[in-house]
């Protein structure tokens, strides 16, 4: 007997197949996990159940052995449709802040879902819904049934969307990687959240998601997709021990790992030296004082580091504890109280020798679509620096100059025809990145700011940024700072740690002690939270 | 990924996206077309023939005025080729003249008319004459084109003035956007109509007048779509990198910033120059707009309700004021489709990788 059955399920955006024809089945009150990189059509198959696809044509059929007999999902009218929504299958999506409606109290959204669906009264639906805030763990529910969703934290934010997706005891819950935007040290507990509830109510879970370890944690079965196709599926131990396609396997091996030709680390001189660095914003004050004078948040208390000559800083932190703002101030590109040495040389002297600086420092962000102008080809975007550092170039060299370095982060003109004149768009998301790292790099720097430069990627391109990262350290004796919240990038890249929670620096050492050893509470919630 | 085809630039792919909205680029070729033919009214509508062949001479009465004697006329004064005797001395054996197809100017009185002015359409005057007999047909062609090439340079000076002012307000924002707000929210509550009806008691009333007074107020709409798109823009990572290069704030904002805040901008051209052709034509309904004697779409919209019985008058007065609006009301809305980055994505979606 199955809950669901899918078969030869395609879908097509325009004339363009995401999904090409995939078939599995859940049985009732099982956790499926439905594993892939971004763009293999995992979303699209959980928005398609629910035909909630919009614009895109969906074929195949989904049976559904629902409370009130068979359907095939997709042959359903809008209608009929609606009546499965919530009531017999439910979602849950990746970001809570989005997904909740900002101008309705959680209560309120929630209530509503009740009402409409199980025709509760006004007064009985509110009972219900601090029934249902309880249930997921929400503390103080009676309470926060009034809170704005801004008002809550984003582990919060995730409860009242699955108290929302709860309400009417659905059958088969479909959960849209429902971890990934909260903080490492949050994900755990929601995830136990869930195999509470699921255990509790007898629910089936089609979790969609691309983290194996996650996987490996709630899951009873995966399936693992591909450019739209299901290539491999199987219970989760069968899978992990014995992975058939060349894909899985790949995923599977996608955790970094450290250089394996990583010379023996020898502490150099310090090229940054960091003392007592303050960063403060200025935020609005409440109420009429507010209109005379802003406020200030530090963001960052009084750290102090060294980074050694081809030596990595990794900073570790979840959001909002002041990492990036670290960064920021490093690079200059933000006011700054304490001493930031760089060389021996320091912001703001006068602008011949800023200038100088910003020469031997660089920096890759995290999101490699915003990082690139997309009105701008690749050999503008990589030129950029040669225009400003060094002008007695003429247009040939410059142009061998950037040939010269996107070959060093693998981007050649017979992998992309016409490489220079190409734009952003027309790569993916790792070769993006490849092409910002590439900017940092023809200048000549000597330190490299990673801030998160792998969180954007999928997993199996994190493996390979990663070693290009390590390859050019070794090469060029770069150092890096390399702020992330992922305790496995630190593991593969870092020397030296430094953990931050709330702009204090709680902890920090050599990067074996601190993960393997670790001294603060704070830090082994955060490595456990990842193992 | 591996298309050798070659890159095609964000605004090339929202010009495709453009061609495809066949409303939108056929109002485009249109409008362009009109421009194109109103900016040669001369040879179109001229109560000077082009050329002219007399007694073994060639003449070019379009780009010179001859006197009557040199057609065997009495007086010094310009010849005027509609009295018939200047015809017959064209038209006798040997001599001939190629007129344009409509002959009258826009100043053009016909002083041999056979019927009373204003005169209904008949097949000297096609669509007729106005109140003062000169011909409607040419004055809708001249007056199209003084109100395109008007609203062409107000949009030209309000777009740049809108641009530079709110790329420096969204640029370095903090008291300088705060101050350029304050002003704009002073200069924005002057009353404009009335500074135009005083100043054109004060001053004798001109295009390039009526240029400089409504530039002086038509930028600040615009300037509030930069400045957003410039605050949105300059915290975005690729600023931050080109800071964090060493960028001047000069090449940050004409080479980064600017090409990506400049849909909005794009997105409302169609719009400012059919607000602006709006803008002239009820100047000059109102009797506030151009000089009396220029072309104007207002002036005969004024005609028209002057002289109701004249329906001529304002209905062909109005259909080229409703085609010219609507062509540029077409052109804004594909190219706004164009420009929508929400297309743009589900663009490259189909057809480039992901």
């Amino acid at each position: 007997m199955t809950l669901l059955s899918v078969s030869n399920m395609r879908v097509h955006f325009g004339p363009k197949e995401v999904v090409k024809g995939i078939d599995f089945s859940i049985a009732p009150g099982e956790k499926l996990a439905l594993v892939g990189e971004s763009g293999s059509g995992k979303t699209v198959t959980a928005l398609s159940l629910l035909g909630l696809l919009g614009n895109g044509r969906c074929s195949g059929t989904a049976q559904l052995n629902g409370t009130s007999g068979t359907k095939d999902l997709f042959s359903l009218s809008e209608e009929a449709m609606r009546a499965v929504r919530g009531q017999e299958i439910a979602m849950i999506f990746q970001e809570p802040m989005t997904a909740l409606n900002p101008l309705f109290s959680i209560g309120n959204q929630i209530a509503e879902v009740v009402q409409l669906k199980l025709g509760l009264s006004a007064a009985q639906a509110a009972k219900a819904t601090i029934e249902l805030l309880e249930k997921t763990g929400m503390p103080e529910p009676a309470r926060r049934a009034n809170a704005f969703p801004h008002q809550l934290s984003g582990g919060q934010r995730q409860r009242a969307m699955i108290a929302m997706a709860l309400a009417c005891k659905p059958r088969l819950l479909l959960a849209d990687e429902p971890t990934t935007a909260l903080d490492v040290s949050v994900r755990a507990q929601i995830l136990d959240l869930l195999q509470d509830l699921q255990r509790e109510t007898g629910m089936a879970v089609l979790m969609i998601t691309h983290d194996l370890n996650l996987v490996r944690k709630f899951a009873d079965r995966v399936a693992v997709m591909e450019n739209g196709y299901l290539v491999e599926s199987g219970s989760v131990a069968q899978v992990f021990a014995h992975a058939q396609h060349a894909y899985t396997r790949k995923l599977i091996d996608s955790t970094p790992s450290r250089d394996p030709l990583e010379a023996v680390a020898s502490a150099g001189a310090a090229l940054l030296e960091a003392k007592d660095v303050k960063v403060d914003y200025p935020v609005p004050l409440p109420g009429w004082r507010g209109w005379f004078k802003k406020g200030s948040f530090t963001a960052v208390h009084q750290a102090n580091f060294s980074i050694g000559v081809g030596r990595t800083l990794g900073v570790i932190g979840e959001s909002g504890s002041g990492k990036s703002s670290l960064a920021l101030a490093v690079l200059g590109l933000h006011p700054q109280g304490g001493k930031i040495r760089f060389d021996g040389q320091g912001w703001g002297k006068d602008k011949l020798s800023d200038q100088r600086l910003r020469r031997s420092m660089q920096v890759v962000f995290q999101d490699p679509f915003s990082s690139l102008s997309p009105r701008m080809t690749v050999a503008e975007i990589v030129g950029e620096g040669l225009l400003v550092h060094h002008t007695e170039l003429g247009p040939a060299q410059r142009q061998q100059r950037v040939l010269q370095t996107l070959a060093e982060v693998g981007l050649t003109e017979e992998q992309f025809p016409n490489l220079l004149a190409r734009y952003p768009h027309e790569f993916s998301g790792g070769q993006r990145q490849r092409v910002a790292i590439a900017r940092a790099l023809i200048v000549d720097p000597r330190l490299l700011v990673l801030d998160e430069p792998t969180s954007a990627l999928d997993v199996t391109i994190q493996k390979q940024v990663l070693r290009l990262l390590q390859g050019l350290q070794r090469n060029r004796g770069l150092s890096y700072l390399l702020i992330t919240h992922d305790v496995a990038v630190i593991r593969a890249m870092a020397h030296e740690v430094l953990v931050m929670k709330d702009g204090q620096v709680v902890e920090m050492g050599a990067a074996d002690a601190v993960l393997n050893d670790s001294q603060h509470p704070y830090t082994k919630t955060l490595i456990a939270a990842s193992a | 990924m591996q298309t050798p085809t070659l890159s095609l630039s964000p605004g090339h792919r929202a010009w495709l996206r453009f061609k495809r909205n066949k409303v939108g680029y056929w109002s485009l070729l249109i409008f362009c077309c009109l421009v194109a033919l109103s900016l040669c009214a001369e040879l179109i509508s001229n109560d000077r023939p082009l050329i002219v062949r007399y007694q073994g001479q060639t003449y070019f009465p379009v780009l010179q005025e001859y006197p009557e004697k040199t057609f065997g006329g009495d007086f010094d004064t310009p010849t005027d080729y509609l009295d018939p005797f200047i015809r017959e001395a064209l038209a006798k054996e040997g001599n001939w003249a190629v007129f344009a197809p409509n002959p009258y100017g826009y100043k053009t009185l016909n002083y041999f008319a056979k019927e009373p002015n204003p005169s209904r359409p008949t097949k000297d005057n096609l669509l007729g004459t106005d109140d003062r007999g000169r011909d409607l047909l040419a004055q809708l062609i001249y007056g199209f084109r003084v109100s395109v090439l008007f609203a062409l340079a107000l949009t030209i000076s309000g777009t740049l003035l809108g641009v530079i002012t709110g790329a420096i307000q969204g640029f370095f924002g903090g008291r300088t956007d705060l101050a350029f707000q304050r002003f704009i929210e002073i200069w924005g509550s002057m009353p404009e109509l009335y500074l135009l009806i005083i100043f054109s008691a004060v001053f004798a009333p001109s295009i390039a007048l009526l240029l400089v007074l409504l530039s002086l107020f038509g930028w600040m709409g615009l300037s509030d779509y930069v400045r957003a798109e410039f605050l949105r823009n300059r915290q975005l990572d690729y600023v931050r990198a080109a800071r964090a290069l060493g960028v001047s704030n000069w090449r940050i904002i004409t080479r980064h910033i600017l090409p990506n805040s400049m849909t909005p901008v794009v997105t409302f051209l169609p719009f400012r120059m059919s607000g602006a052709i709006l803008a002239l034509t009820s100047l000059d309904f109102l009797g506030l707009g151009v000089p009396p004697g220029t072309p104007s779409l207002g002036e005969l919209l004024l005609q028209g309700k002057n002289s109701i019985d004249a329906w001529w008058i304002s209905v062909f007065t109005f259909l080229v004021l409703v085609i010219t609006l609507l062509l540029l009301t077409f052109m804004g809305d594909a190219l706004r489709d164009a420009l929508d980055p929400r297309k743009a994505d589900q663009d490259a979606a189909a057809g480039g990788p992901q």
